[in-house]
């Protein structure tokens, strides 16, 4: 439903994008439907709640832990498998977070439309967006880019 | 917040909000600081920076690999 309002609404200014867009908008939305009833739901509470990414600081507010150099990261975006551990971080994340990544970074879709869809505030939004970000950074910093040098 | 007084787990916050929303120029100066001086919060701004050219790198193989 939300693909057909939005094909209406760039009715006057309507391109291929913009309808493929909303069909991946759609694809990418039900897959995360599906997995959700997979995996148990965080509360909204838990998400919007970011005590527990407290264990990344030092009381201080200093990294407890040096975040590891990524050495040319960008060479990892012409590997078909970088993109599978991409896909299996984000199935990781928790619902809401995974869906405001998505269509923050995937889509390309602006906060403000995020918020409306998620039905959340920009602060929430930003909070998801800081946690799917951290999160994800992690995940690939585990995955993929290996354990971090140390120094 | 201060100018001088931004910890890395605010740095992290701004950082991330960066990737969202235009900072106040406050923001700004104080975030900017912080990375003169900081090697660890530059590597998560790089990290951060390489998700988003992942995340709309995986956009374009989703659609050519046409499933």
């Amino acid at each position: 439903m939300a693909a057909i309002q939005g094909v209406q609404n760039f009715a006057g200014q309507s391109s291929i994008r913009t309808w493929l867009v909303g069909i991946l908008k759609h694809k990418i939305i039900d897959h995360l439907r599906r997995q959700s009833r997979e995996a148990p739901l965080q509360t909204d509470a838990d998400e919007f709640s970011l005590e527990d990414l407290d264990g990344l600081f030092k009381s201080d507010g200093h990294y407890a832990e040096e975040p590891a150099n990524w050495s040319s990261p960008d060479a990892a975006l012409n590997e078909k498998r970088f993109f599978e551990a991409l896909e299996r971080c984000m199935q990781g994340l928790p619902d809401k977070s995974a869906k405001a990544f998505m269509m923050r970074e995937v889509l390309g879709m602006e906060t403000g439309e995020i918020c409306k869809e998620l039905r959340i505030s920009s602060t929430n939004c930003w909070v998801l967006l800081y946690r799917a970000r951290t999160a994800l950074r992690l995940c690939l910093e585990k995955s993929w880019f290996g354990a971090p040098a140390r120094p | 917040m201060g100018l001088f007084s931004l910890t890395c787990k605010q740095a992290s916050r701004l950082q991330s909000q960066a990737l969202d929303r235009e900072l106040r120029l406050s923001e700004r100066l104080a975030l900017g600081f912080h990375l003169g001086l900081c090697d660890a919060c530059r590597k998560i701004s790089m990290q951060m920076d390489f998700l988003r050219r992942a995340a709309r790198a995986y956009r374009v193989s989703d659609d050519d690999s046409g499933n």
